[in-house]
């Protein structure tokens, strides 16, 4: 399966995720929690709006002279010991990951939480190629082990509550069965289940939150520190990195390092960041590789509108407030980048014919944009590539048809007076102006609700005929001009 | 100052009252009101639905027929959303005309210097903060500051006020699942409140939400708020 198509259209998927009112429950909880916390750190920051203006400003710069950065964080990096690689796409990312691991005689690996790792679908590649990949972070642990897929950016598990989080570790974890549901009790049993892992382990996986183009610097940001071990245990380290996340120096990082936690986390500052540039003699790993990643972003650079999705840093906050994600989940977005961001930025990464559902499934309530710590338009974004989606051949000439007779004001009106002719009995039939029932499709309307008939006289007649009983003037009522 | 309607497609042909209560208000307040025989619709639909190029002409239209005024108003955030927002980049010169278009709210309020508008309507009522005007036209408490000082009025708080209908346009069609289940949480909060009247901004999510609340037979019924504002 493509980790970033699914193939199952959104509506269907969601339908789904809607019918399983256990998981409808535990998305709610989670996101509002979640959503409530951000507001709050938000709020605390006098300075939020201007720090937005820059973070983006930082990022619309990064990405007008990308080329230019990534070279340089390619000098810097090789300067300080480390190995670049360039991936085109996830084959050849996977296959330079591969490569590496093999080349280093071990079957495992240790992974910290990575976006790009996924959207590779490096898991797999590694397994097909006998390598075993851990996944470190508790809630990736736990999708891993639910052999599982991530529903959310941040927390991949969002969808399964404590209940259902012990009876995964029990199933897949046999010394741990008289585990409780109490968070500290499946926290410690995680931790205990990983410690032997990061003991023996020889190499780690990693992706990166930031690339510093000045100092060839990579950095992580995370809560739980589990991913500070597989970046510092390992002999070998390889981290997947997709090229909009450079920065140009480290001193830019002092704006994301407010705008992300708070963001994503709903925290001040988050407990783990770890930066690290090239090798250090003596101090963490001797062999440090860095993939950089495009598959995909180059198109989406190319294009005006779109180009500002790779402004994103994946705080996740868009998924924590959209109502259309709270009520179907990660999964039916067919892609590991769901919610709003993944609505726009998956049929971007494939290619409009992949995710054609995608940028249709949302209301264009704005909320998302709202939140976005990078100011990225996502309405607007949605909106563009809704034009570059395919459309029903019946639907495009209804909207042809609609359009024709919206262009001029004589046929729209002679369409409304046919409308108000063609239901008036029916209203009148009814006694009311509303139906429950409209043939297809219609009905996709009236399976939820009633829908209005035409009103018996539409507001144009009653103007005329108003006017005519207003006399030459046109208007019965004093005028006085306003200052 | 020459005010013209821009009465918007739905209104024109669902909810004439809409664009009547709006003149009613507009005269009561001693000022005169033109409705350009020229206009059709706003573009919204099309362009929202992903058909930009069909709604680049009934721009061009909007922008002819209201070109000559110095307000335009309109009882409908979302249409003047569609203005304000898009206008420019679609049609060069479209910039005067889509700033000179305000919301009635935003022509009562920041333009005329208006809150009461000596309304009377001795009613329960909740108001549902729509989208467009929450998040694009940031309407704030505008709309309310004009139904506060209406006479007789109980304004009740709703539950998850700024949270979507699901609406959404075509999206209530296109994905219907959801859409419904956004609007079952919308008629609770709005049930919640026992009111007997919700109003909002934007006759287009009423029609979603008064289509839900009549299907279950609630008690509250749907309400432009200009109809409210014009008793
Ligand atoms: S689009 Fe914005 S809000 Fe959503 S994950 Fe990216 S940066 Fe965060």
């Amino acid at each position: 399966m493509n980790p970033l198509a699914s193939g199952v259209p959104f509506p269907r998927a969601a339908k789904v995720a809607l019918g399983d009112p256990q998981l409808r429950t535990n998305l709610r909880r989670a996101t509002h929690t979640i959503r409530d916390r951000r507001a709050h750190a938000v709020g605390e920051l006098p300075d939020w709006e201007a720090l937005r203006t820059t973070a983006a400003a930082i990022k619309d710069d990064v990405l007008r002279r990308l080329p230019e950065l990534l070279e340089r964080f390619e000098e810097r990096a090789t300067a300080a010991g480390a190995t670049v690689h360039w991936a085109r796409d996830a084959a050849e990312a996977c296959e330079i990951v591969s490569r590496i691991v093999r080349g280093t005689g071990e079957t495992s690996a240790v992974k910290v939480k990575s976006m790009a790792t996924q959207e590779i679908g490096l898991n797999e590649a590694l397994e097909r190629d006998g390598i075993a990949a851990f996944e470190t972070d508790l809630a990736e642990l736990i999708v891993q082990l639910a052999h599982d897929t991530p529903s959310h950016i941040l927390v991949p598990a969002i969808h399964y509550n404590r209940a259902e989080i012990r009876d995964i570790f029990v199933r897949e974890m046999p010394a741990d069965a008289d585990l409780t549901d109490d968070p500290a009790a499946l926290a410690e049993a995680a931790r205990s289940h990983l410690r032997r892992r990061f003991l023996s382990a020889k190499v780690g996986i990693s992706g990166a939150n930031f690339a510093i183009a000045d100092t060839g610097t990579l950095v992580v940001v995370e809560s739980e520190g589990n991913g500070r071990m597989c970046l510092t245990l390992p002999d070998t380290l390889v981290s997947v990195v997709g090229i909009e996340k450079i920065l140009p120096t480290f001193a830019d990082l002092e704006v994301f390092m407010q705008v992300l936690p708070r963001s994503s986390t709903g925290e001040r500052m988050n407990p783990y960041t770890s930066t690290w540039t090239g090798v250090t003699p003596g101090d963490g790993p001797s062999d440090v590789h860095v993939v950089l990643l495009d598959n995909g972003r180059s198109t989406t650079l190319a294009d005006e509108v779109g180009r500002q999705t790779l402004r994103c840093i994946r705080c996740s906050a868009c998924l924590n407030v959209c109502p259309v994600y709270e009520r179907a989940g990660g999964h039916a977005y067919g892609s590991v980048y769901p919610g709003p961001i993944g609505a726009i930025l998956s049929p971007q990464l494939t290619g409009i014919g992949e995710n054609a559902s995608l940028p249709f499934a949302s209301t264009l309530c704005g909320a998302c944009y709202d939140v976005c710590p990078v100011k990225i338009n996502i309405p607007e974004v949605l909106v563009h590539l809704r034009d570059q989606a395919p459309h029903s051949p019946a639907e495009r000439a209804a909207m042809s048809v609609a359009a024709w007779l919206m262009r001029s004001p004589k046929r729209f009106a002679a369409a409304e007076r046919l409308a108000q002719l063609g239901t008036g009995p029916l209203a009148a039939a009814l006694g009311r102006r509303t139906v429950s029932r409209l043939p297809w499709p219609g009905s996709k309307w009236t399976d939820a609700r009633d829908a209005p008939l035409p009103a018996a006289e539409s507001f144009r007649d009653w103007w005329k005929h108003r006017d005519q009983t207003a006399g030459p003037q046109g208007h019965t009522h004093p005028v006085e001009e306003t200052p | 100052m020459r005010i013209a309607l821009f009465v918007t497609c739905m209104n024109d042909l669902l909810y004439p009252d809409t664009g009547i209560a709006t003149v009613r208000i507009l005269e009561r307040l001693g000022h005169r009101v033109d409705f350009p025989q020229a206009q059709t619709c706003c573009g919204q639909m099309h362009l929202n639905s992903g058909y930009q190029q069909l709604a680049v002409p009934l721009v061009e239209n909007f922008v002819r027929t209201f070109e000559p005024y110095d307000a335009v108003v309109a009882p409908s955030g979302s249409c003047v959303a569609m203005a304000r927002d898009n206008y420019p980049r679609l049609v060069p010169d479209a910039a005067g005309v889509a700033a000179r278009t305000y919301e009635l709210s935003e022509l009562l309020v920041d333009v005329l210097g208006v809150t009461d508008v000596g309304a009377r309507f001795p009613h329960r009522v909740t108001y549902h903060p729509t989208c467009h005007g929450l998040r694009m036209l940031r309407l704030g408490d505008k709309p309310l500051r004009l139904l506060r000082a209406v006479e007789g009025i109980e304004l009740l708080e709703l539950g998850g006020a700024e949270e979507c209908c699901g609406f959404g346009g075509t999206f209530a069609l296109k994905n219907a699942d959801v859409s419904g289940a956004m609007l079952a949480d919308k008629c609770r909060n709005i049930a919640d409140t026992e009111a007997d009247y919700v109003a909002a901004v934007d006759n287009s999510c009423l029609t979603h939400i008064g289509g839900g609340l009549t299907r279950q037979k609630a008690r509250a019924r749907h309400i432009h708020y200009a109809e409210v504002l014009a008793s």
